[in-house]
């Protein structure tokens, strides 16, 4: 599905690189994404495709006001969920009264690198799993079975500190789905997720949830792996009506410090951005970027 | 006086056992019409036993779920498109069988079913389809369903009740606008509960208004152990059958139906 030939992407490489893109309706609002703590990380991540780190203020950290305000109007517009990421979530100060704020008008998940979650947060995170109406969820980003391989990419001494904090959510009853992003191919084929399964099982969590992402070629990640050739953008009439319905923007937005985009990919990208808030990023948006090339061609989406 | 009463009922899953429980348990109860929201097979042994009893029937109206989207046209798979290979590994076990043992009559049937079912029962206008009004595959748990997100699809669909099924576990609310959701479940596996019972939904239309009740069923779950033994179903289906845990293919539970079972 959605996959062009090879023929068309020669014929199109000859083409010169100046597109009419599609146009993409926002068919309903099913997922909002908050970008609760701006591109503040602690870690700084070589396959980052919003290049977060330590030192990158690029994004602020919102308000809890700001979310309550993007949470009640996604409400509503009829919302299904609500997803947080930053940078790294556990760093905002507020971060508890933000994850009941959404929890109270539906589902949530919070991205994380999982360092953060030390033995109290583990144990609060895992009332908030218990005592919430609907749906708590915690996706834990992992590139690696081994230390070595994980650490190449999110930093040194990482890897085990990624896995105590799974081990502190698991002990307090959360199974968090664990987010792998296959910069190396062979992750994703059949047996680098067989090892990512051994892994997990070996550590005591009897059922592993997991999922694979492809890498961005933006941020820092453009630098790690090259950057997009010119014929790799999307065009009026790449999109059947089921690629738009696979396509995440075709039914999620995102809202950050900053104002309001179409998704998490692109908000580094200036003329991306819709406006001060949700209100006015309902619109239909233009496949303009690169990035929407990978996402048509691959089938991603950030949603779990 | 009494109300009328209807049944409505999915994922049958190749149960023909259950499935002749849930009907005569729902005409018993007086039922007048019954609505079959979807997929026929999967998971249970000898997918040719359930036709019998489905087709020309005068109380039964049945409609097309994505398996039975699959299986009518003869694709290869499910496209469930699981993530862990154990996953695939089974839901694949299950396909290929079900595609191999129903006949072709059987399949141009399943090709042809309608989407969806309106109805108007009471002052309540009634749809009723597999996943959601908008996607056959879109799945209707409860723990991610917000209150305003139901009354957005209900609204789109111009719909005061909504049944579907698709997810195998089944739930109903009431909306405070006193519009309602029920997802029906399935009467073709236990809905991964430890009980070894199915479900399905009895409505009751009173002096306008309707109420739906979620009804389990028991029927000889042993004797179709038996028969997917017999048939060399994998054992992890045998279990889920004898146990009322599901064993395989979690991955599309959310992480509160997940934690909420044996697995
Ligand atoms: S990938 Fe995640 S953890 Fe790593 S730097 Fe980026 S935001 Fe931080
Ligand atoms: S990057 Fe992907 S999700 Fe974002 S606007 Fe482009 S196609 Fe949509």
């Amino acid at each position: 599905m959605g996959l062009l030939s090879a023929r068309d992407l020669i014929r199109r490489a000859k083409e010169p690189a100046t597109y009419d893109s599609p146009v993409l309706e926002l068919e309903h609002l099913d997922t909002l994404w908050l970008q609760v703590t701006g591109t503040l990380c602690n870690l700084a991540c070589l396959h980052c495709f919003i290049s977060c780190g330590p030192n990158n203020d690029s994004h602020d950290m919102m308000s809890l006001g700001q979310v309550q305000e993007a949470v009640d109007r996604a409400v509503e517009e009829g919302v299904k969920e609500f997803y947080f990421t930053g940078g790294e979530p556990f760093m905002h100060p507020q971060i508890r009264e933000m994850i009941d704020c959404a929890l109270e008008h539906g589902p949530l998940t919070v991205l994380t690198n999982g360092i953060l979650i030390d033995e109290e947060m583990a144990a609060w995170l895992g009332d908030r799993f218990r005592e919430s109406r609907y749906s708590f969820d915690l996706r834990v980003s992992l590139d690696g079975t081994t230390a070595a391989e994980n650490d190449a990419i999110r930093g040194r001494h990482t890897f085990e500190k990624i896995l105590s904090g799974v081990d502190r959510l698991h002990q307090n009853g959360i199974n968090p789905v664990i987010t792998v992003t296959t910069c190396h191919a062979e992750l994703g084929a059949e047996a680098g997720r067989q090892r990512f399964f051994e892994l997990l099982r070996s550590r005591g969590l009897e059922r592993p949830r997991l999922k694979f992402l492809a890498p961005f070629k933006i941020g820092r990640e453009e630098r790690r792996g090259g950057g997009y050739e010119d014929y790799e953008r999307l065009k009026k009439g790449d999109l059947n009506e089921e690629a738009k319905e696979s396509l995440q923007c075709s039914s999620c937005r995102m809202v950050t410090a900053k104002g309001a985009y179409p998704c998490p990919i692109l908000i580094e990208v200036e003329e991306a951005r819709m406006g001060d808030s949700l209100d006015d990023a309902l619109e239909p948006i233009e496949l303009n970027h690169p990035a929407c090339y990978t996402c048509f061609v691959e089938g991603v989406t950030c949603r779990t | 006086m009494k109300g009328t009463r209807f049944a409505v009922f999915g994922g049958v899953y190749n149960n023909h056992l259950s499935l002749k429980a849930t009907l005569d348990d729902a005409r018993s109860r007086g039922a007048q019409e019954l609505f079959c929201l979807g997929d026929m097979g999967g998971f249970g042994p000898n997918p040719d036993r359930v036709f019998p009893l489905l087709r020309d029937v005068d109380d039964l109206y049945v409609m097309q779920g994505n398996y039975d989207h699959s299986i009518g046209n003869r694709l290869d798979d499910c496209a469930c498109g699981y993530t862990d290979p154990r996953d695939n590994h089974f839901a694949q076990i299950s396909y290929d069988y079900t595609l191999e043992n129903t006949a072709d009559t059987h399949k141009d049937w399943l090709k042809q079913l309608p989407g969806t079912f309106r109805k108007t029962w009471g002052r309540r206008r009634v749809l009723m389809a597999h996943g959601s009004p908008r996607r056959i595959n879109e799945f209707l748990w409860e723990s991610m369903c917000p209150d305003a997100f139901l009354a957005s699809l209900l609204t789109d669909a111009e719909a005061d009740l909504l049944f579907v099924t698709h997810t195998g576990i089944p739930w109903k609310r009431r909306l405070p606008d006193g519009r309602m959701v029920v997802n029906v479940g399935a009467i073709g596996r236990p809905a991964n509960h430890g009980q070894t019972t199915v479900d399905y939904a009895l409505v009751e239309v009173k002096d306008r208004e309707v109420e739906v009740s979620i009804m389990p069923v028991a029927y000889d779950h042993q004797e179709l152990a038996r028969e997917m033994r017999e048939e060399k179903l994998p054992e992890e289906f045998v279990e889920t059958v004898l146990t009322g845990w599901w064993t395989t293919c979690l991955e599309v539970l959310p992480a509160k139906e997940r934690a909420a079972g044996k697995y």
